[in-house]
Formats: structure tokens, sequence, C-alpha cells
């Protein structure tokens, strides 16, 4: 019966939240429509003004292209970090001395953002491409690595001990207790890089100018999401600048909940009772 | 309720003049002084003392988390460690379950008892399986099988632990306070139940507690350790037959043991809580 009652409760619960979500939402826009239209918002367009612009984008090949260009961007980005930053970060776990050598280097360059490295980078890499994939890189790289050492350094001594007792090998530790130990604090690590990494993106493709495919036929519409918002605001399309963001918004509501599902999937031990 | 001994007992545990010093270039805190103990196969060796003064360190001496600084170890005969070989090497012949339990959260139950055999390569999927639902069925834990730890009750996740350690088929097991966190219900249920399993299994049980009835209960006999560092000070047999049931606790006998014990203790309690208030 209690329990019963509770289910109920979260479900009516769950539902009212949607519900006002849809209200709270709803009223903005409203009240953004009736200031646009008493011309109260200093040139920021009408919610419908800006429909309109993203209906026309739908059908523009530019636009698509901006979203592919960005998320292979993102993509490459932050699959090299994963890919790089577990290793080094389970390998400073395994090894003292490599925690030694590579940890002060580490937390020196931790501080520098990203964006600091934007022209360092563009002298570097050969191709601007390059540089925001290296830019991406940055971004995920040192949350994933910084995540990946505190979850391994954490992982309980009495685990290990128990492993070595019932007869497990060190690589038997390593494979059956660090890793499964590490997986949380390595998907927490990946999910919070996936943010960094859109954000990261976006600066990086105003600041150089869309990388080297630019074109696409809608005049400056294809070389990435953030130069997307770039172009239109140098052409005057304050329209385009809100669909670029609200895309931009879009894109990472949508990796960051596909990169939770991913983590629950693969940690079912955690949160279930 | 008498059950036959299935298995021939062994595990014969020899620990000779052991010394296990801290940090011995520093602090240099001794934590086990010139401790000899015997263990008969098949004992249930129940350890008892103030705390901080040296269980764990011997344990963990037997089981080769850390090593000793003089002094030897043997168990059937064979040296564990010793002279010229300060640490012993961990081994599923001495299985430890832990004060506050140590249950990969990321198995299920079912594997994370047949982790052992499955680690030591000495059998397959199957076979682990079929050994650890027998031995799940044994203790009442055949519904769990699926269930990862934090799912579970802290009592079944002791009795889960223990099956896990037995299904490594040691000669030695190892137990760390491996009840404190539990209620005195769950406990006295757990007790009988390590019996039951015990009585199937005989193996050799060095068991560290603080709890006087739990160790005249299930003891064959009780060591009781001097205030740090710690060395038998006096061993209580205690000479109630097995099989035993909760109607034990209500004798005569184990009110005498308990008497005795407790004297024993709480002069080394005194002792420790007298070297404490000095420390501080
Ligand atoms: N790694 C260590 N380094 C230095 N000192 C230690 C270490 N481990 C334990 N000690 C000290 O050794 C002494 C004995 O510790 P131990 O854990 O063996 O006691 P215990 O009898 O198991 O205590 P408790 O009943 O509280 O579990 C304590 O004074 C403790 O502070
Ligand atoms: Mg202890």
């Amino acid at each position: 019966m209690a329990v019963t009652a509770t289910l109920a409760a979260k479900g009516h619960g769950r539902g009212s939240d949607l519900v006002g979500a849809g209200l709270s939402i709803g009223s903005v826009l409203i009240l953004w429509e009736v200031m646009a239209a008493a011309d109260l918002t200093a040139g920021v367009p009408a919610p419908t003004a800006v429909l309109a612009a993203w209906w026309n984008l739908l059908f523009d090949g530019g636009y698509w292209q901006s979203w592919y260009l960005s998320a292979f961007r993102v993509a490459a980005g932050f699959f090299a970090a994963l890919v790089l930053g577990v290793l080094l970060g389970l390998a400073m776990v395994v090894s003292r001395t490599l925690y030694g050598i590579t940890f002060p280097i580490f937390e020196v360059l931790r501080p520098i953002p990203p964006l600091a490295w934007v022209p360092a980078a563009i002298i570097f890499w050969p191709t601007t491409e390059l540089s925001i994939a290296f830019i991406t890189f940055l971004g995920a790289f040192y949350t994933i690595v910084i995540n990946t050492l505190d979850g391994g350094r954490a992982i309980d001594q009495r685990y290990v001990q128990a492993a070595l007792s019932m007869g497990a090998s060190r690589m038997n530790v390593f494979r059956r207790i660090v890793l499964p130990g590490t997986l949380p604090s390595v998907t927490t690590g990946a999910a919070v890089g996936m943010g960094i990494t859109w954000e990261v993106v976006v600066a990086a493709e105003m600041i150089s100018g869309g990388g080297s495919s630019m074109g696409g036929s809608g005049g400056g519409t294809g070389g990435g999401l953030g130069f997307l918002i770039w172009n239109s605001y140098t052409g005057g399309s304050y329209e385009q600048i809100i669909v670029g963001m609200l895309s931009i918004g879009i894109a990472g509501y949508l990796s960051s909940g596909l990169l939770r599902r991913f983590g629950q999937w693969a940690t079912p031990w955690i949160g279930r009772r | 309720m008498n059950t036959p001994c299935l298995s021939r007992p062994r595990g014969a545990i020899r620990i000779q003049d052991v010394v296990k010093v801290y940090d011995p270039h520093g602090a240099a805190v001794t934590a086990v002084d010139h401790c000899t103990l015997d263990i008969a196969p098949g004992e249930i060796c129940m350890i008892v003392g103030p705390s901080g003064c040296g269980k764990t360190s011997l344990l963990n001496a037997i089981a080769g988390f850390h090593d000793i600084t003089s002094g030897a170890i043997y168990l059937d005969d064979r040296l564990l460690c010793g002279p010229g070989r300060p640490q012993s090497e961990p081994g599923a012949d001495r299985v430890v379950v832990f004060q506050n339990g140590a249950l990969f959260p990321w198995k299920t139950v079912l594997d994370n008892i047949t982790f052992g055999p499955l680690v030591q390569g000495r059998s397959t999927l199957r076979e682990a399986r079929e050994k650890a639902r027998a031995l799940m069925a044994d203790a009442g834990l055949a519904d769990v099988e699926s269930s990862y730890p934090a799912q579970l009750s802290s009592g079944v996740r002791r009795r889960v632990e223990i099956v896990r350690a037995l299904m490594n088929d040691p000669s030695v097991l190892l137990l760390d306070e491996p009840y404190r966190a539990l209620d005195s219900l769950t406990k006295s249920m757990m007790h009988e139940s390590l019996l039951q399993t015990y009585y199937r299994n005989k193996v050799t049980i060095f068991f560290i507690t603080h709890d006087l009835e739990e160790a005249i209960f299930l003891g064959d006999k009780v060591v009781v350790m001097t205030s740090r560092p710690c060395r038998p000070k006096k061993i209580v047999t205690v000479d109630i037959p097995h099989p035993r049931d909760h109607n034990v606790l209500t004798s005569r006998r184990f009110r005498e043991l308990m008497d005795e014990t407790m004297s024993a203790v709480h002069e080394e309690a005194q002792a420790a809580f007298a070297a404490g208030e000095r420390e501080g």
C-alpha cells in the first residue's frame, strides 16, 4: 500500500514537473514575444522570427554541415581525450614513478584554459582543423585524467587485499579490481569532459574562422555551429545567432544524455537498491 | 543437529616469537611483541584484546599483507614467513574476511563468490557456478545470486562473504571482527550459521572479536591478548562440546567461562586505558 502510494506520488511528481517546465518555458516565450513586439528587447528577435529562421535553415545544407562538423570535432577531440586520458590516468594509478614525474607537469599545464592554446595550436598544427581538434581534446583531457586518477587511487585497499587473498595475480587485480573500481569516476569525468568539449569547440570555431572545410551552400552557414553564430553576427542575422545557440544547447544535451545512458549501462551496480 | 564432519581438518598455524614493528627506523611502533601461539587443525581460535593492541597486525602477517620484524609463522609445517622471508605470499589457503566487508561492489553475488576459483584458474565457469550455488543453497542464499552487494542487508552480505571465502577450499579462515556492525539478533543468527557451515567444512578459524560472548560461543579457545604490543596473556579453553546452539548461552559453564575471560580482558583494557591516558 505504502509502496504504491509513493510510486503514485513519484509518478505524479514527474508529471507535474513536466507541466511545470512547460509552463515556465512557455511563459518566458510569451513574455519575450510580447516584449519583442513592443520593441523592448533591444533588437533581440522574437521567438516566432527565430523559429522562421530555423525553419529556413532546416533546408540549408550548410546548417547540417555545421552540425556534422562540430559534432565530428567534438567526437574526435573527446574520444582522443577519453582514450589517452584513461590510459594516462591508469598508468599514474599503477606506477608511482610515472605519477611522480607526470603530476607536477600536469598541475602546471592544467590551469591554462584550452582557449589560451588557440594561437599556439594554430601555429603548431599544420591545418586549422587539427588545431581545433587539439583544443577540443585539451578541454576534455585534463578532466578525464584527473577523474581516472582520483577514482583509481580511491579504490579501497581491502578490495585489493581480498583479491590477493583469494589467489588473484597482480594482472588480475588490475583487470578485476582497478578497472571496474575506476569506471564510475571515468564515466563522471567523461560526462563533464563532454560538456567542456562543446564549450571549447564553439569558441575555437569562432576564433579560427570555421576551419578548413569552410563553404557549404548557405553562405557561411557550414563552418561548424560556433562559426555559424559568429558568421551570423558579422552578417547581422540575429535570428540565426539564436538558432545557432539553441542548436548547440540541443547538441550538448543529446551528447551528455547519450553518455549518461552509456555510463549507467557500463556501471550497473551504481545506484541500484 | 549432529552433522557429521565430512572433510578432514587441516590448517595448523604455528606462530613463533613473532615481532611486528611499524616504521622501525622512524616512529617504531611495536604492534606485536614476541607472540607465540599454536592453533590446531580445524580449531576455532578466538582472539580478543584491547582496541589497538595489534590483533589486526598479527592477522595481516598471517595473510601476507605485511611483513614481520622477526619470528616465524608456519602453516601445516610450511614456513609462511620467518628468517629470510619477511613477508608471506597472500594465498587462497588463508582467506581473509574483513572488518567492514570487502565484497566487490561491481560484481553480483554469484560473480563475487566464483571470483577465487576463476582467478586461480582452478575451475571452469560452469564448475565454479555449480559449486557456488550448492554452497549458497546451504547458507540460505539461493535467491540473491544476481543481486549486487549494495542491494543486500549487512547480515546477508556477511554470509555471502563467508561463502566466497569457503569457495577457495582454504585451510584457514582469517576473520577480522566480521560481525562488528551487526545488531545482536542478526549477530546470533550469523553465529549459528557460521557454526553450521563450520561443521560441514572443518577449516581452522582465526577470529578476531571484541565481543566476549561471541568469543566463547564460537571458540574452541579464546586467546586474550595483552595491551599493545600484543602477545597472549591468557588462553581460555572452551570445553563446551560441539555442536552448539543458542541454548549454550544460558548454561552455567558459559557464564563461568565468561567471568574467567572477562577478568583477564578487563585487566588489559585498564592497562591500555592507562597507557592511552599517559600518551594523551
Ligand atoms: N601501517 C601502520 N603504520 C604504523 N602504525 C600502525 C599501522 N597499522 C597499525 N598501526 C598501529 O599498530 C597498533 C596495532 O594496530 P592493529 O590494527 O593491529 O590493532 P587492533 O588490535 O587490530 O585494533 P582494533 O581492535 O582497534 O582493530 C596500533 O597502535 C596502530 O596505531
Ligand atoms: Mg583490528
